[in-house]
């Protein structure tokens, strides 16, 4: 018995490494590729954006993990993402988590931002209705991620929503692992402030979304 | 029909274009829009002399055609995959390997490479306007691009993929695909990995897949876009994706669009060429 959990615990230890060299080999010609397609982008981009043009193009652990496995990690992964993923969230300083949702409205409709043609110094947008449904009045809303009509309706308008919201702009993958959804507050994206707009936008009962 | 009155015509197709482009962004709500575009779409295909993008096949031709840099010689002797001067069904067959460079190229990136290797041209320029801003009436590359998809119209897109190194294209370009980075954590999977998606009112096509979605996406570049009153290329569409994603400027003809592109022919094979086409 012993002896086949040895044998047990050996391969599995192996099949990862044996995976991982495979990947390596195709991630140095990646790699290479990259640094050829992509040359010396500090100086051909805008300068001061944040954040800079070369670190973009190398990714991050969540950026890794998500891609290898095509946005399905194994359930311990899954975990891992989810764990870093809140522990990454700032909350408001006054606990406080719905803004002004008129100015949740206008940075939901604003896809501007960190592109090379943008103005490195403006605030960006959260570009939600690119994917989103969301104010029923507004009918071009793409459909990459769930409706959100009636929003804080559909959730009672509770604290505990509230907070689940915010959490979820600020870092999705806090809730699902290899989400779509940038990740606004995490990422620089979005401010505190700016995130709590949005979190009003959906969930204030003044909000023309739960109207 | 004289130049004049074709211009005046397509001129006014523009316009209608523009004016509908608006009232359908604006006014009407999404299911209307989409209808309205695929109809005019459609009334554009009926009448082949109203797709403005023929001006650039006519363009593209002339250039083709024309005698010019330190060898003073024309493009009619670059080999685009099926012989020297072979145009017809060349691009049905790009992106693939080409042995004088020892590399895979796409339809643009083989005619550059041809502007300095036959005709001695300097293609710094043509690379820097190779995307035509607006208004300007469309640049070399977007020419040239348009004549030569052209002559592969009607065929059947049929990828290359025998060689090592058509291969290996095929497989970073499926790496590039799925890989997600930048501050928004975008890949190309993001927006197009599921089939029936749009952003905003814009379809997408899913590409992560081989069918039907990419067979009509992939082999209709360079098309003329109504949105921007000109044609845009395959070159353009990759480098306009990577900017959306907030990626920094991609080199234009560089190997990881070829790669892409190699990848994204192998989805859409069997897809029918249709050279430049309309989209939105």
């Amino acid at each position: 018995m012993k002896k086949i959990i040895i044998a047990a615990s050996v391969l599995a230890l192996s099949l990862p490494a044996a995976f991982a060299i495979a990947g390596e080999a195709s991630n140095e010609a990646l790699q290479k590729l990259i640094a050829s397609s992509w040359k010396d982008p500090n100086s051909k981009n805008p300068k001061g954006a944040k954040p800079d043009w070369a670190s973009r193009l190398t990714q991050d652990g969540l950026q890794k993990s998500c891609s290898t496995t095509r946005n399905s990690p194994d359930n311990a992964t899954a975990e891992r993402i989810k764990a870093d993923a809140k522990a990454s969230i700032v909350y408001p300083e006054d606990g406080k988590f719905l803004g002004d949702w008129k100015s949740g409205e206008k940075i939901a409709q604003n896809g501007r931002g960190l592109r090379y043609n943008d103005k490195v110094d403006a605030a960006s947008g959260g570009n939600c209705y690119a994917c989103h449904q969301i104010d029923k009045a507004e009918l071009a809303y793409g459909t990459i991620g769930p409706s959100l009509a009636s929003y804080g309706k559909l959730h009672d308008f509770t604290d505990a929503a509230n907070k689940a919201t915010y959490e979820k702009i600020y870092n999705s993958h806090a809730a699902i692992a290899c989400s779509n959804m940038p990740r606004f507050g995490t990422q620089g994206i979005l401010s505190i402030q700016q995130i709590k707009d949005v979190t009003a936008l959906l969930m204030s009962k003044d909000s023309p979304v739960n109207k | 029909m004289t130049f004049r009155s074709l211009f005046g015509a397509l001129a006014m197709a523009a316009c209608a274009v523009t004016g509908h482009a608006l009232i359908a962004e604006r006014a009407l709500a999404q299911d209307d829009a989409a209808k309205g575009i695929e109809q005019y779409r459609k009334m554009m295909q009926d009448d082949p002399f109203a797709n403005p993008g023929l001006l650039y096949v006519d363009a593209g031709e002339a250039l083709w055609k024309e005698k010019r840099g330190t060898k003073n010689v024309s493009l009619e002797g670059c080999d685009m995959g099926k012989g020297p001067g072979v145009l017809e069904g060349a691009f049905a067959e790009l992106p693939r390997y080409f042995a004088d460079a020892d590399k895979v190229m796409d339809a643009e990136s083989r005619v550059i490479w041809c502007m300095e290797n036959l005709q001695g041209l300097d293609t710094k320029p043509i690379i820097k306007g190779a995307f035509s801003k607006r208004g300007k009436g469309g640049s070399e590359m977007e020419f040239l691009a348009s004549y030569i998809g052209s002559l592969s119209n009607g065929m059947k897109l049929k990828p290359q993929l025998s060689h090592p190194k058509e291969k290996q294209a095929y497989e970073l370009g499926e790496a590039l695909f799925y890989m997600r980075a930048g501050p928004h954590d975008f890949s190309c999977e993001t927006c197009h990995g599921v089939s029936g998606t749009r952003i905003r009112l814009q379809d997408l096509p899913d590409l992560h897949k081989a069918g039907v979605d990419a067979q009509k996406a992939i082999p209709t570049w360079p098309a003329y876009r109504v949105s921007t009153e000109s044609v845009k290329t395959m070159q353009h569409r990759m480098a306009d994706c990577y900017r959306q994603m907030r990626m920094p400027k991609v080199g234009f003809g560089s190997d990881a669009v070829t790669a892409l592109i190699t990848f994204l022919a192998k989805q859409a094979e069997g897809g029918e060429i249709n050279v430049p086409a309309l989209k939105r």
